[in-house]
């Protein structure tokens, strides 16, 4: 598989309120802790390594 | 509490001849791994002296979970029944994050096999168990002889001993350096040891009690009887069980070590009702480190002075005996003349091999127990978090990844897969167990195999399994396996079906084992002149 970064989530602008609100009035440690066990859970739906690893790559290229 | 044995010295007799011993190979360190090289060699009818620097066992239960390829091994060495008749076996693992079960995991043995998936067994018991069964071999271990000097010669070494009688030297066509962690060969040598160690630091203690507590591994991270740290509960023979506790690399280990201190911290997890008594404590540090070779000219490194791991995965002790197993009879044959000296560079080669796999899943544990920063801390409590209710991420879980046996895949010594198989004992695998029928005992297959070459045939009426026998004389023992009721002279009965099996083997498969149990080679029918080149080449001859 490969990493597909073409738009692939059907409704951006409720994804991304989704996302934000899971952040509503969490302390900056908590917030961390929610996106670690997101990404987790997400990288569990992906599953395979390879495309994991060019995800991982992906967002570490930006920094 | 374990009255350690007082082993008796003996003045060496060389102090009052010329002052040289002569053997064939001279192991340097009677731990497990010692031990088990000369138990070897002795089966093997190898002339050997083994030394070391103490006359007892080891202080302390250190390694204390035999994996079941190595007690495969120990049977092999004439030491599994006693090992398993003391030891206690367990299966279950418990792994807690905070003051919850995250998840547990049942190591579930195949049925059938002889030996379970881990008998935990303290160190120095094993220890005693291996010098009783040299001695049944008549040897003894030369206790209170340290090792002082060594050089390397063409033909062999010299080794510089010193007894409380004086010193002597040792001249023998090998060395095997089995002197633990702290080698004094590796230093004599002036090796470099190359690796990782770990800013972090672990208490170790033994305590005998009465438990009602599970005979279960079990792993806590972050409990509250020790906030922000691990904790390992494991029993031993003899109501001895056994406590790590992670103190992190601040604290200070001589205040940590003090009786009061280790008390405090054992009531606290344990609870204040549980009576309980010290036997021992350590504060350590440890390293995933290697030598970069294990052969240098004459001197083979094994065990912990070869290479070291983190204790979370039971690496240290199994991969220690398995070194041995590997190395023993490829000395046996070279030393005999039977084998060219070149045999002794795929011990180096194999187990360099099996090292990196130990150290990688040691390495990995040990960043999972003790992460190395903000963001790595954040993702293992994630991890450990979701566990509770995910199954997914409890494969992630690291509290240890327990040993098993490297599979030597495409080395020198192996034959490559020329049919197809569907099973994992392709060539380099360690052999399988079932059970078999000989002359209506039934006994472990493994049983009937090792310690010399073996020709593993299924199932053949044609006699094929006695003209391989006597085309290859005492160079291979054939085995022939065949369906259950089917007896004969030499017939390993296959009662449940597993050899066949497990060996994915129909009539007329062959497989050949090296002395170690491992696979050299397996074809669906070979001819004669395959199982020669296929034994020349696992020999080391081609």
């Amino acid at each position: 598989m490969t990493l597909d970064t073409e738009t692939n989530i059907q409704q951006p602008d409720e994804f991304y309120q989704a996302l934000i609100d899971a952040h509503a009035g969490l302390t900056d440690e908590q917030s961390a802790a929610l996106n670690a066990r997101l990404v987790l859970l997400l990288a569990n739906q992906i599953g395979d390594l390879n495309t994991l690893r060019q995800a991982i790559a992906a967002a570490r290229a930006l920094i | 509490m374990h009255v350690p044995p007082v082993y008796p010295y003996v003045p060496p007799r060389e102090l009052r001849s010329n002052g040289i011993a002569r053997t064939q190979v001279a192991i340097v360190g009677a731990g497990p791994v010692g031990l088990a090289c000369a138990i070897d060699l002795a089966q093997h009818g190898i002339d050997f002296i083994i030394i070391d620097d103490n006359n007892t066992v080891s202080a302390g239960s250190r390694a204390i979970c035999w994996a079941k390829r190595t007690l495969e091994i120990l049977d092999r060495l004439g030491c599994g029944d006693a090992v398993c008749a003391r030891g206690v076996s367990w299966k279950v693992g418990k792994v807690f994050f905070r003051d919850k079960l995250a998840y547990q995991f049942d190591l579930l043995p195949e049925p059938s096999h002889k030996r379970p998936a881990f008998v935990n067994l303290q160190q120095y018991l094993l220890e005693e168990i291996m010098v009783e069964r040299l001695r049944e071999l008549d040897h003894i271990v030369r206790w209170k002889n340290k090792a002082i000097g060594l050089q390397q010669r063409g033909d062999g070494a010299r080794l510089e001993v010193e007894t409380p009688d004086g010193r002597y030297a040792i001249e023998a066509e090998y060395v095997i350096a089995a002197d633990g962690a702290r080698s004094a060969v590796r230093d004599i040598l002036g090796l470099a040891w190359k690796g990782q160690v770990f800013r972090d630091r672990f208490l170790i203690a033994d305590v005998s009690m009465q438990g009602d507590f599970p005979t279960e591994r079990w792993f806590w991270f972050d409990p509250p009887f020790h906030s922000g740290g691990s904790a390992l509960l494991h029993k031993q023979a003899d109501d001895i069980w056994r406590i790590d506790l992670q103190l992190g690399w601040e604290c200070d280990p001589d205040e940590e070590k003090k009786p009061e201190h280790v008390i405090d911290r054992i009531r606290a997890m344990l609870g204040p009702d549980r009576a309980f008594e010290l036997e021992w404590v350590s504060v350590y540090t440890f390293q995933c480190a290697r030598l970069e070779r294990f052969v240098h000219g004459r001197v083979i490194f094994v065990g912990d002075a070869a290479h070291q791991v983190s204790p979370f995965g039971a690496r240290g002790g199994n991969s220690g005996i398995q070194d041995a197993d590997n190395l023993c009879w490829k000395l046996a044959r070279i030393v005999r003349d039977e084998s060219p000296a070149s045999l002794v560079q795929t011990y180096d080669d194999e187990r360099v091999e099996a090292a990196d796999e130990n150290i990688l899943n040691s390495s990995r544990s040990t960043d999972f127990i003790t992460p190395k920063s903000g963001a790595s801390r954040m993702m293992r409590d994630a991890v450990l978090a979701l566990s509770q209710q995910h199954p997914f991420a409890r494969l992630l879980v690291n509290s240890g990844r327990l040993s098993t046996p490297t599979a030597h895949c495409a080395k020198a010594l192996s034959t490559r897969d020329r049919d197809s198989f569907e099973c994992a004992l392709g060539p380099g695998a360690p052999a399988a167990d079932a059970p078999v029928r000989v002359a209506g005992r039934t006994m472990s297959l493994l049983d009937r195999l090792g310690g010399r070459f073996d020709l593993v045939v299924f199932d053949t009426n044609d006699g094929k399994a006695g003209a391989l026998q006597s085309e290859f004389g005492s160079d291979l023992r054939v085995a022939c396996i065949a369906p259950a009721g089917k007896q004969g002279k030499d017939v390993l009965e296959d009662i449940e079906g597993l050899a066949r099996h497990r060996y994915d083997a129909d009539a007329g498969a062959v497989y050949l084992l090296r002395p170690d149990h491992h696979v050299a080679a397996r074809w669906r029918a070979p001819s004669v002149a395959d199982v020669r080149s296929a034994l020349k080449c696992a020999q080391g001859m081609q």
